[in-house]
């Protein structure tokens, strides 16, 4: 607005935002069509690990250019969900694989007899 | 701003609340409980990159600790949902 920035800054900052929400727009779309619970867990992942690492990186881009200094604190967001996302996914798996064999639907059985659920 | 990265961040921005508006969709929807706990959880993640790209478009810091703080919260909540999915408790 202030200081107009260069095309070479531009161009690759508006392909990295469209790229991330395609990504955001393809994990929505898979997550409303697929058939299967455990399927629906795994679109997802493609807005959190490359939407996530796309807008990051086209924020990094446009505020190094900006204060015309490397502003590397947006990788605090992917890195941050590196983390706690696949703890999550695995808390949720388990549940759901707790619930449906609760409700004696058909999911494989548990490996270790002596192992319960509850108390692993 | 340039009109090409103006444009292209309202395109960004609306492929964002459709992404939200498909994901609500399924929270509604859902068929069962952990279904939508997914769902909320994928919100969370989608409005924290809108949270970015909002301070992309208003060329400020502020945006980047509330998607900080959306992503700290998401993983809190949708943990002690999954939690409680898990056991009947949150806290034992």
């Amino acid at each position: 607005m202030n200081t107009p920035l260069s095309l070479w800054v531009e161009i690759p900052v508006a392909i990295l935002l469209v790229l991330g929400s395609l990504f955001a727009l393809i994990g929505a779309t898979g997550l409303l069509r697929m058939k299967d619970y455990f399927q629906r867990m795994h679109p997802p992942a493609l807005a959190s690990t490359l939407g996530a690492w796309c807008v990051a990186l086209a924020s990094i881009i446009y505020f190094s250019a900006l204060k015309s200094a490397p502003v590397l604190h947006a990788w605090l967001i992917p890195i941050l969900l590196a983390i706690t996302v696949p703890v999550t996914t695995l808390l949720l798996a388990r549940a759901a694989l707790f619930r449906k064999r609760m409700a004696g639907d058909d999911v494989p059985a548990e490996v270790s007899s002596r192992r319960t659920e509850s108390g692993s | 701003m340039s009109p090409l990265l103006a444009n292209a961040i309202l395109l960004s921005l609306f492929l964002f609340s459709l992404a939200m508006i498909l994901t609500l969709i399924r929270l509604f929807k859902g068929p069962s409980a952990q279904d939508r706990v997914l769902a909320l959880d994928y919100l969370y993640i989608v409005a924290m990159l809108m949270m970015l790209t909002l301070g992309i478009r208003y060329a400020s810091d502020t945006y980047f600790e509330a998607a900080l703080l959306i992503a700290l919260f998401g993983f809190v909540g949708s943990f002690a949902l999954a939690k409680f999915l898990l056991r009947g408790e949150v806290i034992e």
